[in-house]
């Protein structure tokens, strides 16, 4: 019987318990390594060098002091902290540290300290990349590198280094080599490494990585026609909207200036599938993607609905999601335009403002083409509130029956527009927006009465082949 | 973190080589504006002139440019100035 035992200096513990460390170098074979200062303990004359962490990486140490007892080199027993009982039971001392109290708990290892974990395993091996490797010079920056590949939205991305990519896998239990699936439009495969690397140049942390992998598998349905939405002539790209906790605990930002700039999370999320989509996929502005004009949101568009009021059903659990989970909803956006409604003081009146501002998605006089989603401001909200018809369902069903308007108003050439709908519902009452495409995500601060109408892609006009989807955030 | 040496991990799908490849020769010069330009290294102007006399007699646009000297870098203007204006470039490298 053999032990092997890892402490460091600054752990208070780790000093309390030198006294027991020398009993047992007497009584059995003892390999001490120390974290931070091998000239300790000095009662023992120092111990091994482990200030690289290797060993301690090695031996998978979590906490100081760690005990571990060995037979013929193999492991038999651990503990870590001292516990006068277990560490008497794993000795086989059974008068070992009588003049110690009985229990104190430890010190967190420096092996597991934040990222330490993965820039061990890269020194020891313990982490090999698909990926090849594109080495940078001295004299290169590798911002510019990344530009003169062509890597780059046009903004700078954050340099993916494997460190910085093995820290974003950390952020997910998928294994780096698993497929998520073929990237349009290239068709390429893509794997959960590859969604790292463009995450690590988005600029994510990883506690946002499986967002980025939930928005790409969202993305890959079919339904939601990602080769498609890429490849347009109109101004549309994903559209991210985030439900659930997680947004809470990852500080994304539903209050003010939701969709604006400002907050990592919101702003990164998005970009990462986007990144992800012109690198892996291939999807290059002017040449697959033939956006007439894009939209600014095509660096990436991302943000979460407010879920702060429990009377609220959310986006996700309105579309089937189990309440309390977390979901991406992927919508196909074309931008934002701004509905200011400040005299509304009744629903009916805010109604027909935000119906109005709605109609002229796409076109004024164009029905059942595009979707949209109303951001609705907290203001606008409590106007319905106030009247005792803030339920989801009540906001929707009110627009949907404002958005009803008579064919002959909007048909080809009423009002000398050529632009308009088939002639041939000119005596119907016409709905706006295809059943479901009309999403009501609440979001932003306090303070105006204005909300937000982002339209949607021409194409969902096409609703058996484009459709807005959500996928479940997995660990 | 250690910077040297820099290394990155490739996030494209690596279906195109790990070096950039240059760009395809224009199918013909019909209508294309040639840039020549000039390093400033001795006598390259004899030469450079004599092939911006032949691509004129041939028809062809010439932009002259010049760089003030070939001991360093030529400044970004310039080759803003020959992507602005030109479809291809020659380049008198030598003496």
């Amino acid at each position: 019987m053999e032990f092997t035992v890892i402490v460091k200096r600054e752990c208070e513990t780790c000093q309390m318990v030198v006294p027991v460390l020398e009993i047992l170098r007497q009584r059995h074979g003892l390999t001490l390594y120390c974290q931070d200062d091998p000239s300790f303990p000095e009662a023992l004359g120092g111990a091994r060098d482990d200030t690289a962490l290797e060993q301690s990486w090695r031996l998978g140490v979590e906490a100081v002091p760690t005990l571990i007892r060995l037979e013929n080199g193999a492991e038999h027993a651990r503990i870590h902290g001292w516990d006068r009982a277990a560490w008497r039971q794993i000795t086989g001392i059974g008068d070992l540290g009588a003049e110690l109290p009985a229990f104190r708990p430890g010190c967190g290892s420096r092996s597991v300290e934040p990222g330490m974990p993965e820039r061990l395993a890269l020194r020891y091996g313990g982490l090999h990349f698909a990926s090849r490797v594109i080495e940078v010079s001295e004299d290169e920056d590798p911002i510019e590198v990344a530009y003169d590949r062509g890597w780059s939205d046009g903004l700078p991305i954050t340099p993916p280094t494997a460190l910085r990519v093995a820290r974003m896998l950390a952020g997910t239990s998928r294994r780096a080599d698993e497929v998520i699936g073929l990237i349009p439009p290239n068709l390429a495969e893509c794997t959960v490494e590859k969604a790292a690397i463009n995450a690590v140049m988005a600029g994510c942390r990883p506690e946002y990585f499986p967002v980025v992998l939930a928005a790409i598998e969202a993305a890959l349905k079919p339904e939601f026609s990602m080769h498609g939405l890429l490849a347009t002539l109109g101004f549309a790209g994903p559209v991210l909207v985030v439900n659930g906790p997680i947004t809470t605990r990852i500080g994304m930002n539903s209050a003010g200036n939701a969709l604006g700039q400002g907050n990592r999370a919101n702003s990164t999320i998005g970009r990462a599938l986007q990144l992800l989509i012109r690198n892996v996929g291939g999807g290059i502005p002017q040449e697959i993607d033939r956006a007439v004009l894009g939209n600014p949101g095509k660096v990436g568009f991302c943000f979460p609905e407010d879920e702060n009021d429990p009377d609220w059903t959310p986006l996700n659990v309105a579309r089937g999601a189990a309440p309390g989970s977390n979901t991406v909803t992927l919508f196909h956006g074309d931008g934002m335009q701004g509905v200011i409604a400040w005299m509304s003081a009744g629903p009916q009146s805010l109604t027909k403002s935000l119906a109005m501002a709605l109609a002229a998605v796409t076109h004024p006089k164009l029905c059942h083409w595009g979707g949209a989603i109303l951001v609705l401001s907290p203001d606008h909200y409590a106007v319905y509130r106030k009247a005792g018809l803030g339920r989801r369902a009540d906001i929707e069903g009110m627009l949907w029956e404002a958005l009803k308007r008579p064919g002959r108003e909007l048909v080809r050439g009423a009002h000398g527009v050529d632009e308009g709908i088939d002639p041939a519902l000119a005596e119907q009452m016409v709905d706006k927006f295809h059943p479901g495409n009309l999403l009501v995500v609440r979001a932003g601060g306090l303070g105006g009465g204005m909300s937000g109408i982002i339209g949607g892609w021409a194409a969902m006009r096409n609703r058996s082949e484009v459709q807005i989807v959500s996928k479940e955030i997995g660990p | 973190m250690n910077n040297r040496p820099y290394t990155m991990l490739d996030p494209t799908a690596e279906r195109a080589p790990i070096a950039r490849t240059r760009l395809a020769p224009p199918e013909s010069l019909d209508g294309a504006t040639i840039g020549v330009f000039s390093i400033s290294k001795e006598r390259s102007d004899e030469f450079l002139d004599r092939v911006a006399a032949g691509l004129g007699e041939r028809g062809h646009k010439v932009r002259r440019f010049r760089k003030p000297t070939y001991t360093k870098p030529s400044p970004e203007t310039i080759l803003q100035d020959i992507v602005a204006h030109c479809d291809v470039v020659v380049e008198g490298l030598a003496d």
